[in-house]
């Protein structure tokens, strides 16, 4: 029996530059392009340049010799930076655009969700728009029949099922559009990043939802930033980048890679440009670091060996009472904890305006070995009002030694637990267990 | 290489018993491809639910709702009958102004409205395109279909204005179905073409009010088609599909003697080369709407 679900290869997707950048053109365009192209094609040869068809149109290629396969109920995690082809590659599998060269196959009905509530139309009620929906995700209608009663009890919307979409809050439109989603029954399911979307409760809803997805021994690929969902949620991942498969394999590997090779979030993270850094009016991010002791910044840290978390804010607007605080996530997308700023000088003090470096030290001897995503916020006190809260903004590796004096002693195995802390261990040594009561008296 | 793939895949279903499991290969399309109608018909629910869409949300937030769909051929209607029955004294075939024009005014504005509508139907849904898949025909098909309903509105006043008149239909009304489905095709023919060439060519949204006036004109509507004497170039005239819509419309209903037989079959072989010519261009062009539109 074969258990091929996806099959890909040499795929390749090529972009015009022109296509992607200029969203349309006019004939009178076209035309004068037409007309003008063949002089500029001469001039050019007469001034020694470069012809051939790769010179004259600029393109790009956004996918280039993409091979891999998936097992049918694989969980297949894509990563890789922005523009990397992650988007590019589900577009293509799920048959939206395209390949230009190479073939992919498919065994199994495939369900693409590149957007939640795809094709909702603001004036038809919420029933309504479970059914447009559900038909656009590729659902028939006794299906949609059926699971009717459970796509809005998930979505939670039972009160407002027939009212017009346009009066929902835009949380209850999201919710709707992923409870449709959710509830899609194909043997493979292409998701693009969209659970990045909406409340952090209904996000672990949907997190759920997907594991039980993947439980269900149905094929699934998932794209996403998160790198902590992606390595709870999918036992494999593929890198991507520059539109070709830098590395494919183990979650925790890729994960690792992406992270390390400067791909992803690094121990390092600055925004140069004030209008772009996160915040707002009152306080912005300019950057977050990973520190050692000795001030190297550094990517990885022995796990004996304290951990700086450095915040560099600059208030614009003086008088606000601030807050800065960390979560710090480990690979499974655990919480390992959240810490808020507890320095005496600057608590519950209004603070001018100014730089601030703020250093939160993780004593060594506790963190667990394995990537450590950390997540850097800013609240006032005054109102419970979040100025930024950035997400995986750096990470950074913590390296068990084999040396014996961290908490697994000399177990070389593997180790788990969200934490590792280094206890104090008294051991009572008696020579002869006869007299064991004895030596309590 | 490519066959033995396939090959094994539907042994193996074969022996296996899942014969039910579809494989889908996706691979670079070359020139022309083929129309897919099968899978057209695998999700008619789609285009069942496009098409109801369309219908619902048409005259969502108007105050006329519904009334649109009559109110704009018949004042139509009345403007013609000033100007062009009483004034310019234009020749009905013996049948009073008003409803000459009226017949030929409800499929013309059926046709018109899935011209315009179907045209700009991908460029309308651009976000469906990119980010869903289906058969793309679904939705200049589900667009045009959902002028029926405005058309049996219209054509229920046409119903009284007969009764008003004092005409009784004849029997050739049972024609009435293949003349709408020939101006459906028309509709979706021509809508074809130009919702793929609006994907590359904004142009054709301007194109689009413009082309359906001339054709308008181009039609027999306020006048007969008995203007023209020649019966070899009354025969070609059909080539403008809607001309043999049209006059069976008055035919079936009016009882016109203009028996349009030889302008129908002209006018169904236009309206069957515009489908599948725009049907095929259409799938050629399909591949890049993704990527452009």
């Amino acid at each position: 029996m074969n258990t091929i679900a996806v099959r890909v290869q040499n795929l390749g997707k090529r972009y015009y530059i022109g296509q992607k950048q200029v969203k349309y053109r006019t004939l009178r365009d076209t035309l004068a392009d037409a007309f003008a192209a063949p002089f500029r094609r001469v001039g050019k040869l007469l001034r020694g340049q470069a012809t051939g068809a790769a010179e004259l149109d600029a393109t790009i290629w956004a996918l280039r010799d993409v091979s891999f396969e998936v097992e049918r109920g694989e969980v297949v995690g894509l990563i890789g930076r922005n523009g990397a082809g992650k988007s590019t590659l589900l577009k293509v599998l799920s048959r939206i655009t395209e390949p230009t060269e190479g073939y992919a196959e498919i065994r199994g009905r495939v369900g693409s969700l590149l957007e939640v509530g795809t094709g909702f139309h603001q004036e038809l009620t919420g029933r309504e728009n479970i059914y447009l929906n559900g038909a656009i995700l590729g659902m028939r209608r006794a299906e949609i029949d059926g699971k009717f009663d459970e796509i809005v009890d998930f979505a939670e919307v039972e009160k407002f099922i027939d009212t017009p979409v346009k009066h929902y809050s835009s949380g209850m439109r999201l919710r709707l559009g992923f409870a449709v989603a959710a509830h899609l029954e194909p043997e493979i399911l292409l998701i693009d990043e969209v659970l990045a979307v909406g409340d952090a409760a209904f996000q672990k809803k949907c997190l759920n939802k997907m594991q039980d997805v993947g439980q269900q021994g149905r094929t699934v690929l998932f794209v996403s930033h998160n790198m902590p969902a992606i390595t709870r949620l999918c036992p494999r991942t593929i890198l991507l980048d520059g539109g070709r498969v830098l590395e494919d394999g183990p979650s925790y590997q890729v994960v690792g890679t992406y992270l390390s090779t400067g791909l992803g979030t690094t121990a390092d993270r600055e925004w140069p440009e004030l209008q772009r850094s996160p915040g707002d009016s009152v306080v912005r991010l300019r950057a977050v670091r990973v520190r050692t002791e000795d001030g190297q910044v550094a990517e990885a840290a022995d796990i004996r060996e304290p951990v700086g978390l450095e915040m560099v804010f600059d208030v614009l607007r003086p008088g606000y009472m601030l807050m800065p605080y960390y979560d710090v996530f480990n690979q499974e997308g655990v919480k390992v904890f959240a810490a808020v700023d507890q320095d005496p000088d600057w608590r519950g003090r209004p603070r001018p305006a100014g730089r601030y470096v703020s250093t939160a030290w993780i004593p060594g001897n506790l963190l667990a070995e394995g990537m450590l995503f950390v997540a850097a916020a800013m609240r006032t006190s005054e109102r419970k009002f979040r100025r930024f809260h950035e997400r995986e903004v750096v990470a950074f590796q913590v390296i068990d030694t084999l040396e014996g004096d961290s908490a697994r002693g000399d177990f070389a195995g593997r180790l788990s637990g969200a934490v590792r802390p280094l206890l104090e261990w008294r051991t009572q040594y008696t020579p002869d267990g006869n007299k064991l009561d004895d030596a309590y008296e | 290489m490519q066959e033995d793939v396939e090959r094994h895949a539907t042994t193996a279903d074969f022996f296996h018993g899942m014969a039910e499991v579809p494989i889908i290969r996706i691979e670079p399309s070359q020139g022309w491809v083929s129309l897919s109608l099968r899978e057209l018909w695998e999700y008619r629910e789609l285009l069942y639910f496009l098409t109801w869409r369309d219908i619902k949300v048409r005259y969502k937030q108007t105050v006329m709702g519904a009334a649109w769909a009559i109110i704009q051929p018949f004042f139509t209607m009345v403007v013609f009958s000033v100007f062009f029955g009483k004034l310019a004294g234009i020749s009905s075939d013996g049948i009073p102004y008003p409803i000459f024009s009226y017949a030929a005014l409800v499929p013309w504005s059926f046709f018109s409205r899935g011209l315009t509508e179907a045209s700009n139907s991908l460029v309308g849904g651009a976000n469906l395109l990119k980010k869903v898949y289906f058969p793309r025909l679904a939705m200049p098909v589900a667009t045009v279909l959902s002028g029926i309903v405005d058309f049996l509105l219209a054509f229920v006043v046409l119903l009284g204005m007969m009764f008003f008149y004092g005409i009784m239909p004849t029997i050739n009304a049972l024609w009435l179905p293949l003349f709408l489905l020939l101006a459906w095709t028309t509709a979706l023919g021509t809508g074809l073409w130009l919702s793929a060439m609006n994907v590359q060519f904004r142009d054709v949204r301007y194109t689009v009010p413009f082309l359906a006036q001339f054709w308008m004109y181009a039609t027999p509507i306020a006048y007969p088609s008995s203007l023209i004497e020649n019966p070899l170039l009354r025969t070609l005239y059909g080539i403008n599909p809607m001309t043999g819509v049209v006059e069976g419309f008055r035919w079936a209903l009016l009882g016109t003697d203009t028996a349009p037989g030889p302008v129908i079959i002209v006018s169904s072989l236009a309206a069957l080369v515009l489908l599948v010519g725009g049907a095929f261009y259409f799938r050629r062009m399909e591949k890049t709407f993704a990527d452009v539109v």
